[in-house]
């Protein structure tokens, strides 16, 4: 056989090596600098006294306390606002009606408003001298400066979420399977159940992941009607930032490495989940 | 089962998809609904399946009113366009999700349901491909994948939405042919809907030839290709030229002057031909125009005339002629239609 010289074409889009090594280098610094040191530094420095330290920050009372609420909110609003995107995202997908842009749009209001009016927003309806507080209050109903301020504005605040991420998924889908569903003889609820809702599991569960690190770590809606009594209404970030405050780093880290481990631990479920999710969406559609 | 529509009318936000239209038929027929993009074919495939409601009118399934009843109730096979396959159950579990949906009382057992299944997948001859999803399968086993679903509830009348739209030439044919001897066999009402006339042509006992929300005509192929009641028919269906011509005493005038062409009544209207119903021609009556295009088209050659007219575009035509007629390019070329339609205006 003669040689068999290989001719190299280069590719349009391609860059040279040495760009290439230097947008590489760049990216990888910056992430360093900017995360990863970061996150090092929280675990280094929950860890600087050693494993029985860390455990007795983490199971102080205020501590517990803080941690109990923080999984309790998120209990509650995940739920609440998984049922609320499904509505909403099945509403704005499927149906025609009026109002339908206003609806998505009021969806992203919680995105683009900060998180501190939305807070404040919870104590003009429901404070002192609102209308609402003093009537609630008077059949003892605490909403302010209690555990349902807070569901509410966790609510408020992680809402776009779920439906964020299905009503493109929804709208790529159409309501084919559902209309040969129907036509197969099956309910609503069957088609639901049967058709609809395998279709967007993926979807849903990312959307559900994302809503619940968001519900675990907000702070500034959570801050303004929490009242921030410790081993009451203190959240695990509302927690971190009080004993930061009071020079009690090791406990301060300690909660603050607990967070960002179930940040890390949703962070790797979702990266999971896009490699299941993103095989099943390029071979899903025919 | 026999399907009876009457006066049915459609309409999406004031604007009327389908306009009064009525259509009777009987039980064991093979229908196209047939008619360009916008036409209401679609729209009125909806209606008789239940999938969408009419804002007038009756639709009979037999004796019954099934107007106002909901697709489950009517329980028709429908294939859609693009199937709808549920991409994450195996063909076997599409082809039996008719049969498990239902409520206890009437649903089969497990081993019924699975014996079923194998016999539509006999049926539908991919026997050994139970297993698969749908992303690993063609798209013509895709489309008889669907098929078998819908029939698997024993449908009443079927129902197909443009069944060979996504599929590639061959197969399309190869379908085509499979469906017709499916029918044949099974013996049920179908309707589907097509905007390809030769696959309404080749397969259906009658076309309905559907535009802008009306039936313009109904009747087998040669109906609708030899006797076009509307220049809508005449034109959509095959190729033809038109004309602007006069009646008058028996004779067909264009531009005045006599072309050859009997008529009857004295009338104003538009002469309608197919290229290959004219006859070249040295009399003096004839239309006559200058050939700007010959193209050769497998046994015969395809003119295109333009006919002056006075001054303003020319009228163009195309006509069918032998291989070696003297036809050349910027030549006078002399004929007369031997068949034609005038509808008056």
């Amino acid at each position: 056989m003669s040689e068999n010289r290989r001719i190299s074409f280069r590719n349009p889009a391609d860059e040279s090596f040495t760009t290439k090594l230097l947008l590489v280098a760049v990216s990888l610094v910056f992430l360093a600098f900017f995360l990863f040191l970061p996150l090092v530094s929280v675990f280094f420095e929950a860890f600087r006294e050693g494993w029985v330290t860390y455990e007795e920050a983490l199971l102080e009372p205020d501590a517990w306390a803080a941690i109990q609420l923080t999984l309790l909110v998120a209990a509650i609003a995940v739920p609440l606002n998984l049922i609320f995107g499904l509505a909403a995202s099945w509403a704005i997908a499927k149906f025609e009606f009026k109002g339908k842009a206003f609806l998505i749009t009021l969806i992203d209001l919680p995105f683009s408003i900060s998180p501190v009016i939305s807070g404040l927003v919870y104590v003009l309806l429901f404070g002192s001298g609102s209308l609402l507080g003093p009537f609630l209050k008077s059949y003892g109903i605490e909403i302010l400066f209690a555990v349902p301020g807070i569901v509410l504005a966790t609510v408020f605040v992680t809402f776009p979420f779920v439906a964020r991420e299905l009503i493109p998924l929804m709208q790529d889908q159409g309501t084919g399977d559902e209309e040969a569903a129907l036509s197969l003889g099956a309910s609503g609820w069957q088609t639901f159940w049967y058709v609809t809702l395998p279709n967007i599991k993926w979807g849903l569960l990312y959307g559900v992941l994302l809503c619940n690190a968001r519900a675990m770590g907000e702070f500034g809606a959570v801050s303004v009607v929490s009242g921030r009594i410790r081993g009451l209404t203190n959240t695990m970030p509302l927690h971190v930032e009080i004993l930061y405050n009071e020079y009690n780093m090791v406990a301060a880290f300690a909660v603050a490495s607990l967070l960002a481990l179930l940040a890390l631990v949703t962070l790797a479920l979702k990266t999971f989940l896009e490699l299941r999710f993103g095989a099943g969406a390029a071979g899903g559609r025919h | 089962m026999e399907v009876r529509i009457n006066t049915i009318r459609k309409e999406f936000d004031r604007f009327a998809a389908l306009n009064d239209v009525s259509l009777d038929i009987a039980s064991g027929e093979l229908i196209a609904l047939l008619g360009p993009s916008g036409s209401g074919k679609t729209t009125l495939l909806r209606l008789i399946a239940g999938l969408d409601f009419p804002t007038a009118g009756q639709i009979f399934f037999g004796e019954e009113d099934a107007s106002h009843h909901s697709v489950q109730e009517r329980n028709v096979g429908f294939v859609f366009q693009h199937y709808a396959l549920f991409r994450h159950m195996t063909v076997a579990e599409n082809i039996g999700f008719g049969l498990k949906v239902r409520p206890s009382a009437s649903r089969p057992a497990k081993a019924e349901i699975r014996k079923r299944v194998s016999d539509l997948l006999d049926m539908v001859q991919l026997s050994g491909l139970e297993n698969r999803y749908p992303n690993q399968l063609s798209g013509g086993q895709r489309q008889r994948v669907a098929l078998a679903r819908a029939m698997a509830i024993e449908p009443r009348i079927l129902l197909l939405d443009e069944p060979f739209g996504a599929l590639d030439a061959k197969v399309r044919k190869e379908l085509r042919r499979w469906l017709r001897e499916f029918h044949d066999r099974t013996g049920h009402t179908t309707v589907f809907v097509t905007h390809d006339q030769e696959e309404a042509l080749e397969l259906a006992d009658r076309v309905v030839v559907m535009s802008q929300g009306k039936i313009e005509q109904v009747g087998s192929a040669d109906d609708v290709y030899d006797r076009p009641q509307s220049p809508f028919v005449f034109s959509f269906i095959g190729e033809s030229s038109h004309l602007p011509v006069e009646v008058k005493d028996g004779t067909v005038l264009f531009q005045g002057e006599p072309i050859g062409v009997s008529g009857q009544a004295d009338t104003a209207g538009d002469l309608f031909f197919r290229p290959e119903d004219v006859v070249l021609t040295e009399e003096r009556d004839a239309l006559f125009g200058k050939v700007t295009a010959s193209r050769r088209l497998a046994g015969t050659r395809i003119a295109e005339i333009d006919i002056a007219n006075n001054g303003h575009d020319p009228y163009h035509v195309e006509i069918e002629v032998p291989l070696h007629a003297p036809i050349e390019l910027g030549s006078e070329a002399r004929f007369r239609p031997t068949r034609w339609k005038i509808f008056t205006k």
